[in-house]
């Protein structure tokens, strides 16, 4: 896992404790990246979310088995106005950007355990996709897709059985966290 | 469902349609991408998509309006989404005009491009689902009800089979309850014009003036009551097929208007001034010998043999008897499946009880019978017991003879009934008339008997 572009360590070390908790994985922290170059879209005061792949790609760490990076800058790919992450689909590498799911994002106090709720089940969403789950039609399922943050709460930060079963024995986590309201 | 279906991203820009491209793969799709106009029209001659993304402005010769004509000319109804960075009232415009389901700004929304998506899938698992439908319908249509083990009705079958993507008019003869519609359906559903409409008039239950506006239809103000203009069944029928039930009772000025339209395919609607040709395969059916109503004066001699051009001949059930067993067992089931009886067998006694009966009404008073049998039967078994009330109705009916006939009129029409019976089998008919062959023969002769009639 790495940051990239700096972050609060404190939620650096909580994503840590859900990996090895959630997947089973023993997780190294590795040191901040940097943001890349020219990553930042003047026009749309975004950062591109490939060029922060191709970043954690370029940088995957030896012996590693997945590499997810975690950024508070705001994401988009060109076709969208704006993404709470991406993964490889079977791949390698996954990013999470917090900075849409911190409440002041849309005007409100903020909200540091919601935050922290939210920040794992984006990564458990993309690290699901790493491992080649696609959208679950299971509005509960952490995997199934949220297009706005309204939709991110309504998802728990577990996996449904089906998608539970798909992902690789050793990271399956038997117990299910509770669906948030 | 998602799997199944695969969309096309056409875009030059590379990050723009791989990004897309790994966006909607993530929600299960199986996505190909395509980087110039030229390349996806070639791609959708391969496959066809459920969804295509073009890129409005795309260098090459070919921007996403011409791609998207182009591909619509191999695959009528793909469902394309036209892309572009610069929305202007007049490429949306042009965009829709020439035939794009939706044009949408980037970047955009996830959601909104998310609901997009899931609409077009929507649309495109109904569209798939309706096709299956349709091809079991046409199943259920074709032969899956006419069982029969019948030379004369195989034969029939078959030339149901040749005749049906041809446009000739045909006319299906039989008595009531033979089973005229199904044919006709078969003949539809197994033809070109399967997917078509098929469309049913009852000739005899309408009065002339109501057939007439059922028929050709009508315009605002053509007779009181009139609101509004109507399209008749002609036209709905257009492209598929027309079936006249009960041609035979058509009224005399009827019989002209259908004529003109067998004849040229066109016709006006009640109080219109306008022309309408329309492509329409007719199947007529009667119960009425059409030749003897034309003899009669009572039937149009133009229009039977305009109708006549295919006829088939349905025998009627007591006429095939082997089938008796046959559809008891396949209506037995169809019936106890759908009334949710568990009735899986007929008694021999039961079956023996359904050979003798003479079944006036056909196949379906056979259909009756077996439901009201299977409705009341409190066993797994349907025994003569449960078919009591065809042997009653039977005995209350009995036989009286005819007052006024000759000894030699009811010898006549004791043999004409056996040859039915037989379905033409002298030797057969002669053991049950009690009576050897020759005899038999020289009878047939001296009542100038047609046998060639019996069985038909």
């Amino acid at each position: 896992m790495a940051a990239i572009g700096g972050m609060n360590s404190g939620l650096l070390a909580e994503a840590d404790r859900y990996i090895r908790e959630r997947f089973g994985a023993a997780t190294g922290c590795e040191s901040e990246i940097a943001v890349p170059e020219n990553s930042f879209d003047v026009r749309r005061k975004q950062f591109s979310s490939i060029a922060f792949m191709l970043a954690l790609t370029q940088g995957f760490p030896g012996g590693a088995d997945r590499f997810i990076g975690l950024t508070e800058c705001d994401l988009f790919i060109p076709m969208l106005t704006f993404v709470f992450g991406q993964a490889q689909l079977n791949g390698r590498v996954a990013l999470v950007s917090l900075a849409r799911l911190r409440q002041e994002f849309y005007g409100m106090t903020p909200d540091p355990e919601l935050l922290r709720f939210r920040m794992k089940k984006e990564i458990g969403h993309e690290l699901g996709h790493s491992f080649g789950l696609i959208h679950c039609a299971d509005r509960g399922c952490v995997m199934s897709l949220a297009t706005s943050i309204q939709e991110v709460d309504q998802k728990s930060a577990g996996f449904c059985a089906p998608c539970s079963r798909r992902l690789p024995p050793r990271s399956v986590e038997p117990e299910i966290e509770g669906k948030q309201a | 469902m998602k799997t199944n279906w695969q969309i096309l991203v056409a875009d030059d820009e590379e990050v723009m349609r791989e990004s897309l491209a790994a966006w909607l793969a993530e929600d299960g799709y199986q996505v190909d991408t395509a980087e110039s106009g030229k390349r996806a029209v070639e791609m959708a001659r391969a496959t066809d998509y459920a969804i295509y993304f073009i890129d409005l402005k795309m260098p090459g010769g070919m921007d996403g309006i011409e791609t998207m004509m182009d591909i619509r000319r191999i695959r009528k109804d793909a469902p394309v989404v036209i892309v572009t960075a610069y929305a202007t009232v007049d490429t949306a415009i042009s965009a829709i005009k020439e035939g794009a389901l939706e044009y949408i700004v980037k970047p955009c929304n996830p959601q909104e491009i998310s609901l997009l998506v899931e609409r077009i899938i929507k649309v495109k698992n109904l569209q798939r689902e309706n096709a299956i439908l349709r091809q079991q319908l046409q199943r259920n249509y074709q032969y899956r009800d006419v069982v029969t083990k019948n030379p004369r009705m195989q034969e029939i079958l078959q030339l149901t089979a040749e005749i049906s993507s041809l446009r000739s008019t045909v006319l299906i003869r039989g008595e009531s309850g033979t089973g005229k519609e199904l044919i006709a359906r078969a003949i539809h559903f197994s033809g070109d014009r399967a997917s078509k409409p098929f469309i049913t008039v009852s000739c005899a239950a309408l009065v002339e003036s109501l057939l007439e506006s059922e028929l050709f239809g009508y315009e605002k103000g053509a007779f009181t009551g009139a609101a509004g203009q109507t399209r008749g069944k002609f036209e709905l029928a257009n492209e598929g097929t027309i079936f006249l039930d009960e041609i035979g009772d058509i009224p005399p000025k009827l019989q002209a208007d259908l004529l003109r339209v067998l004849q040229e395919r066109c016709f006006y609607r009640l109080g219109g001034t306008t022309e309408i040709t329309v492509d329409v395969r007719v199947v007529a059916a009667t119960h009425k010998n059409l030749a003897e109503e034309v003899r009669e004066r009572r039937f149009r001699d133009d229009l039977y043999y305009r109708l006549n051009v295919i006829e088939i001949n349905i025998p009627p059930l007591r006429n095939r008897r082997e089938d008796i067993p046959l559809l008891a067992n396949h209506l037995m089931e169809r019936i106890a499946h759908e009334v949710r009886k568990d009735i899986g067998d007929i008694s021999e006694g039961a079956l023996k009880v359904l050979l003798d009966h003479d079944w006036p009404g056909n196949v379906r008073e056979l259909e009756n019978a077996l439901e009201r049998a299977i409705v009341t039967c409190r066993n797994h078994v349907l025994t003569e017991d449960d078919f009591a009330f065809l042997t009653a109705a039977k005995a209350q009916k009995g036989w009286t003879v005819p007052a006024g006939m000759t000894l030699q009129q009811l010898e006549k029409q004791a043999i004409i009934a056996t040859l039915d019976r037989t379905q033409g089998n002298i030797k057969e008919a002669a053991g049950l008339l009690g009576i050897d062959r020759s005899t038999l023969y020289e009878k047939i002769k001296k009542y100038e008997i047609e046998r060639s009639g019996v069985g038909a």
